[in-house]
Formats: C-alpha cells, structure tokens, sequence
C-alpha cells in the first residue's frame, strides 16, 4: 500500500465522523436529512477506495449500495414522509448543542483509546479505520438518545450502520460484506416503511416519540 | 444437493412460508402451519440419528442438536394453539382474514430464520439470520395495529436494531482477531475454524469483541438493564408470539452468545467472559423479581418473569463448570417449556375475559376451572416448585453455586424467593377468589398446555439416565 493509498482513506474515514458531528447538531429536519445524504456519500467513496486499494470489486456492490439506497433513495423518501406528515417546520432540542458536542468529543476519545490500544498487531489502516468506524457507532448511538423525532432517530440509526459498514469493509478480506450490508439495507427500509406505513403520525399525532409513551400499557 | 435432515429444518419453514402467503384460506392455512411445524419437527429429531458434516456455512454437533428439538418442539406445540387462538381473534374480529395470512406466513419465517441461527456455522450467517428474526418478530407484535402495539413494536424495533448493530461491530472484531491466524477470507468467520485456533487470536481485541457481542445479542436476551423492550414486546403481540418469543427466540440469542463464550474460554489469555455474565444474570434475576409486584397487565407479568428467567440461565452458563451447565441447560429447557404453556393458558384467559388486566381477571378455578387450575399448576411450575422441573434445575443452579461461590448464591436464592413470592401474590387474585368479568365457555385447546405441563412434572419426577447423559455430555461441550 502506498503513502497516498493510506492517506485518502484515512481522509475520507475522519470525514465521516467530522459530519457524524455535523448531524449532532441540526435541528431542522431537512437539513439534518442533507447531512445525512453527504454521511451516505462520503461513505460510498470510503468504500468504493478501499474496494479500489484492496483490489476487492465485490466492495463495489457495496458502495453502489451506499451511494444508491442510502445517499439518494431513503433521503428523498424521508422527505416526502417530512413532508406529507407536515412537521418540515418542526425543531426539535432535547440536550443542548454544546451538552452533545461535548458527549460526542468524549465518545470519540473513547474509541480512539479502545481501539488503538487493543489492535497493536493489525495494520495501521485497518487499525485506524476501525477507531474512526466505533467513533461513528457511537455517534449515532448518541443521535439516538438525544433525539425525541422518530425520523432523527432513524437518522441516527442509519449513520450508526454507516459506522458499522465502515469497520466491515476497513477488516480486508471479511466475507459476506456484501451480504451484510444488503441485510441492512433491508432492515433500513423496513424501518422507513414502518414509520410511514404504521402512519405514527396518524395514530399519535405526532413523530414525536416521547407521545408515545403515554400510551403504555402499565397506565391504562 | 442431497436432501438430508439438515436440510429439512430449514428448507420445510421456507416453503410453508411462501406458501402460506400465498394461500388466502385461514383454516386451510392454520393447518399447513401446524403440518409444516410437525415436518421441521420430525427433521429435527432425526438429526440425532443422522448427522450431516459441518460445513463452511452450517454445522450440526451436539449443542445445537439440543437447542432445535427444543425449537422446534414449541414451535410445533404453538402452532396448534395458535390454531384456535387466531380462529377466535378473526371471529371477534381482532385480526382481519389478509393479516391472518400475514401472521401464518410470518410465523415460518420466524421459524426459518431461528432455525438457521441455530444450524449456522458461520458467525456473519448466524448474525444476518437473528436479524431477519427479529424483523419478523417486530412485524408480528405490532400486527393488532393498536396505540400499544405500535408502540411496542417501534419500541422493540430500535432497542433491538441497536442490539444486533453492536452484536455486528463484535463479530466484525472477532473476524479482525481472527485474520492474522486463520488468514483472509471465508475460513476466519467459520465457528469450527475459529474455536480450533482462537488459542493464538490477540486476546485484547476478542476481550473487547466479547463486550460488544454481549452488549449486542445480551438485548435480544433480555438482560437488565438492556431489557426495555422485551415486556412491551410481549404484552402487545398476539399471544401465540409471546410464547415463541419468550420459549425460543431469548434462548436463540443466548445460544449465540455461549458460542462466543465457547471462542474465549480456548483462549487462556481473553478475559474471562463468566463474570460478565454472572453480573447481567444476577441482576436481571433480582430486578425482574421485584418488578412482579407492581404488574397490572398479565402478560407483562409473564415477560418480567422470563426476563428472571433468563437471568437465572444467563448466570448459570457464566458460572460454568459439568454441574452448573448441566443446570442451566436444564433450567432452559424447563423455562422454554412451563413458560410456553403459560402463554397458551393466558392467551385462552385473555380471551374469555376479553382483557389484559389483572384487576378485571379474577377466579378463574371457578368461572373456567381447566384453564385456571392449568395457569395455576403452570405458576407453580415456573416458581420453581417441587416437584416440578424447575424445582429439579433452580436446585441445581443453587446447590452448585453454593459450593463455589456462596455470597453469589446468597443473592440469587434472594432473589429467587422475591419472584416466587411475587408471582403468588398475583396468581392468589386471578386464579381463586371473587370471580370476575364474563364467564362464558372457553374453547380451548388445551392439549398444547398439558402436554408442556406433563413434560417438566415428569421431569421433576424421573429424568430418564439417557436425557442425563445427553444433557452431561452437552454440558461438558459448554466448558
């Protein structure tokens, strides 16, 4: 591997979890939705590279996943859900900017400590690249507890899974990559469909999750 | 490709499924279920006579063996009640005649996908295969379409997404532990590869792939405090799937987790995983058993006490050792059993009554004597009675942990009486005193319960010396 090789996945690797910090933040829908689509973008490339360096070309049907489902087809969906359900004007705030920020920086820092410390004998790329992938799970895990919305919580959901893609194809030479991200691409698309279909607007009059916890069966 | 049993297991539930969503009669539908149940059934047992070589995908040993009869046993069993259960839903009018289809068709996939989960010898399969179940079991309990349901079922949906998330990031470190030993490619996720030589993996990061595969399948156990959607799960869905749920899938995603187990204990420097999970089992043990008191929705109740179940066993399998596994293989296939036909008495009680609460449930020895009598001997059963079969293995667990670890012991007795205390205070008020709500006649089926019920008292009465062996031999496999 050379010098540069290491070099743009390393770029595109820190990029991904410099907008997983881009997302912690939004709180207009639509653009935590733009975010999202770069994250599933810049994710492609990251995939698509290491399918280019590891001379792997299954990896592509990966990144053609990412780029297709993930960058184009769930965001435009989520909008049409956005706006059909009428709540594009929402903001929504459960912790503070800088309260996240601070939680995020912590978890990256956790990661990077993790990670690096138990992968000496792997080689620098995966070994870096794997830090990256758990700072980006953990991220989206903390999208998930911070958000109230239904759709940023799937938001959240799906940057974890790019974390998660990331680390799958960062481990050269892992089978059924492929198979696995076609499994999440399923599951992803069942949670949309859920959110629509279940129409929780309908039933609850709102995405707003914490509605639903009225509705408890201890309460009845 | 030849067709052998393994084959069968998995094969059987495919077909019934796309079948059965395509055929748009229930009562012709709720009986190819039932058949296609006894078919994976027969399969699975005739896998003890003959067994295929493990392959690059699936495998067959001893353990597994156990955990499919188990399977698909209840599997059988709970499609006959399901068979009169879904009959009275459509008459009320509960479930519609297409989602009736739905449910029967989404009830093989279930079976499907627990099936290749257990058989699957390669880590990256079995994760994919406890994805599609929990998928299916997430279509399943939001099916009524209620408030609740769907609360639940979105509830379940995310809790348990995260869960196999991490559950994924684990494997996906156990593959990175592997690949400078096994080399690249499909050998380093294949469990058999990889438990032969996991004595040279790096220790540090299968340490750490351990966390997050307990963190990760540890939810779709149920294991305080990682348990949150398991009640909502159970008390929302139809009742034939809190059975299956409570009975199977908690026991596939344990099954999960002791293979995992089983890598780390090859190796001497990993850390060690028994304590991790004595600590989970012990205090979803303690926390469930005080959570039945305050219940007021008769299967929530029901789901807090497999979530102390699942402690119990949880705990077991972490002590390790011939005796404590023997126990805990045990306690399993005991729980699996008693909780099953629990659920089939509460599903038919839920029925007559035309409610969920306990408040609005009240003598039922007297109002319907079969089915309260059966709950009763059912809430006997899993409070760990003698003589029953959950007495024999709760014994066990007990006495063999007293030997090593007596403080621990202490605990879990504590915590033990609380839940049986607990689910007598309960039992008093829905099984005897003033009868209340309606008293029309039950049509029932309650040979699904009884059968259960018999199973676990013979046990507690005689455990053929055969069933022992296999269990002591299957106990020794866990380490």
């Amino acid at each position: 591997m050379t010098r540069i090789d290491f070099d743009i996945a390393h770029l595109l690797a820190g990029l991904l979890v410099l907008i997983s910090f881009l997302e912690l933040y939004q709180d207009r829908l639509y653009a935590l939705l733009n975010v999202f689509a770069m994250h599933a973008l810049v994710l492609a490339a990251s995939v698509a590279w290491q399918a280019f360096i590891q001379d792997a070309p299954h990896l592509y049907v990966t990144a053609a996943i990412a780029l297709l489902f993930k960058a184009i087809v769930i965001p435009v969906a989520l909008h049409r859900i956005i706006v059909r359900l009428g709540i594009h004007r929402e903001i929504e705030k459960v912790v503070g900017v800088g309260t996240a920020m601070l939680a995020g920086i912590g978890l990256v820092a956790l990661s990077m400590v993790v990670m690096l410390r138990v992968t000496h004998e792997a080689d620098p790329l995966a070994r870096e690249d794997l830090a990256f992938a758990l700072s980006v799970v953990l991220l989206g895990l903390l999208m998930m507890v911070t958000r109230r919305n239904a759709v940023s919580q799937v938001v959240g959901f799906m940057s974890l899974e790019n974390g998660l893609v990331l680390a799958a194809t960062g481990a050269k030479g892992m089978p059924l990559v492929v198979e696995i991200s076609i499994a999440f691409s399923i599951l992803v698309a069942f949670i949309v469909i859920g959110i629509f279909l279940f129409r929780i607007r309908e039933r609850f009059d709102t995405v707003d999750v914490g509605a639903l916890d009225r509705f408890r069966g201890e309460r009845r | 490709m030849r067709f052998d049993a393994l084959t069968g297991v998995l094969l059987v539930p495919a077909v019934a499924a796309a079948l059965l969503a395509t055929l748009p009669d229930y009562r012709l539908s709720a009986r190819l279920n039932v058949l296609a149940t006894t078919l994976t059934f027969v399969c699975a047992l005739s896998l003890f006579f003959v067994r295929p070589q493990p392959g690059a995908y699936l495998l067959v040993d001893d353990l597994n063996g156990t955990f499919i009869v188990l399977t698909t046993f209840v599997g059988f069993t709970t499609s006959v009640f399901s068979l009169s259960y879904i009959g009275h839903e459509l008459e009320i009018g509960r479930l519609t005649p297409p989602f009736v289809r739905f449910y029967h068709s989404m009830y093989q996939v279930l079976m499907f996908a627990m099936n290749l989960a257990l058989v699957a010898n390669n880590i990256g399969l079995m994760w994919v295969a406890i994805e599609l179940a929990t998928l299916t079991t997430v279509l399943m309990v939001g099916i009524y379409r209620t408030h609740e349901a769907l609360e639940a079922a979105w509830k379940y949906f995310i809790l348990g997404s995260v869960g196999i998330a991490l559950a994924l990031f684990g494997t996906i470190l156990v593959y990175m532990a592997a690949r400078p030993v096994v080399g690249e490619g499909l050998d380093a996720m294949v469990w058999t590869v990889l438990v032969r030589r996991a004595g040279a993996f790096d220790p540090a990061l299968l340490d750490v792939a351990f966390v997050f595969l307990l963190l990760g399948y540890g939810t779709k156990v149920g294991l305080a405090p990682l348990h949150a959607w398991l009640p909502d799960a159970h008390a929302e869905g139809p009742t034939p799937i809190s059975a299956v749920l409570s009975g199977l899938l908690l026991n596939v995603a344990l099954y999960a987790l002791l293979r995992f187990k089983m890598l780390l204990a090859v190796n001497t420097a990993a850390l060690a995983p028994g304590p991790l999970m004595v600590t989970l089992g012990l205090i979803s043990l303690v926390f469930a058993a005080f959570m039945l008191y305050r219940r007021r929705d008769i299967k929530r109740l029901f789901a807090y006490s497999s979530i102390e179940h699942m402690g119990i066993i949880t705990f077991a399998f972490g002590m390790g050792g011939p005796l404590a596994n023997f126990a805990g293989l045990l306690h399993m296939t005991m729980h699996s059993l008693t909780k099953s036909a629990i659920f089939f008495a509460v599903g038919h009680v839920t029925q007559v009554k035309g409610t969920q609460r306990i408040a609005d449930i009240g003598g039922l020895t007297v109002t319907h004597p079969v089915l309260g009598w059966g709950l009763a001997l059912g809430v006997v059963a899993i409070a760990g009675l003698p003589p029953l079969g959950i007495f024999m293995s709760e014994f066990l667990v007990v006495s063999s942990t007293f030997a090593r670890a007596p403080l621990l012991a202490i605990i879990l007795v504590f915590g033990l009486l609380v839940g049986l205390a607990g689910l007598f205070l309960r039992l008093n008020g829905i099984a005897f005193g003033e009868p209340r709500g309606p008293s029309a006649k039950a049509r029932a089926s309650y040979v699904p319960m009884f059968a259960h019920l018999a199973l676990v008292f013979a046990a507690g009465i005689y455990m053929p010396p055969a069933l022992v062996a296999w269990f002591q031999n299957v106990a020794g496999l866990l380490g």
